[in-house]
């Protein structure tokens, strides 16, 4: 499964994010490849991700993206990314 | 590694009331202060944020300044200034009272630091600590060990 952690640049907020999700979904025990991207990126990859993490100010910038969207108020939170993991997965 | 990206005049107080964009503007100027970037990485943290929104605001009370890689990026770094009086910005997650900085030179070579740094501000409590602790040394103690 392929998930990507967006932010405008791909190299602050989305690395932060994705190494918080690699953490929570290796305690999970999910197999999933996280990859840091920018917003343009996201939107112009050939291969779909299934989910989308990014913060809630960024949503309108990925709007009409063919993934599940995941918006997280606080990168730093582990338990609210694991619930929100959790609840998209299932 | 975190110790390396904190420069010696990374981390700061700012004690006038200040806007966002002021805040913004003297986080980076920290970055600056220790060499890590130019003068033009401030513009383009400010293009980045009046095009996307205060999308550096990634936690409460917390923001995370940045532009992309490119010239005006001298060497890997990380600065935090300290708001005494706390800012809009804009955000869900406001009020602002921690503004880091940081820079890369180029895509990959400060991922590992950033996991340190996620690894630091994700463990039980360290939001908080940083969040209320107004000693500076203590601030770089717990960020940096």
């Amino acid at each position: 499964m392929k998930i990507y952690a967006v932010c405008g640049a791909g190299i602050g907020t989305s690395v932060l994010l994705k190494s918080n999700a690699d953490r929570v979904l290796a305690a999970m025990g999910v197999e999933a490849e996280v990859q840091a991207v920018s917003i343009a990126d996201a939107m112009s990859a050939e291969s779909l991700a299934q989910i989308v993490l990014i913060t809630p100010e960024l949503q309108e910038q990925i709007k009409g993206i063919r993934s599940e969207v995941i918006p997280i108020d606080n990168i730093f939170n582990l338990e609210e990314i694991e619930q929100k993991l959790t609840a998209a997965l299932s | 590694m975190l110790a390396q990206a904190f420069g010696p005049n990374s981390i700061a107080h700012h004690l006038e009331v200040t806007d966002w964009e002021g805040a913004l503007s003297k986080a980076v100027a920290l970055l600056e202060a220790d060499l890590r970037v130019t003068s033009e990485y401030l513009a383009e943290v400010l293009a980045s944020n009046q095009k996307l929104g205060p999308y550096f605001v990634v936690a409460p009370g917390i923001a995370i300044a940045h532009a992309a890689p490119g010239a005006s990026v001298l060497e890997t770094g990380m600065a935090l200034l300290r708001l005494e009086v706390p800012v809009i910005s804009g955000s869900s997650n406001d009020p602002v009272r921690l503004v880091f900085a940081i820079c890369a030179v180029d895509s990959d070579s400060h991922v590992e630091l950033l996991a340190s740094f996620a690894q630091v501000m994700s463990a039980e409590g360290n939001m908080n600590r940083l969040l209320n602790e107004p000693d500076l040394t203590i601030i770089r103690n717990l960020l940096t060990t």
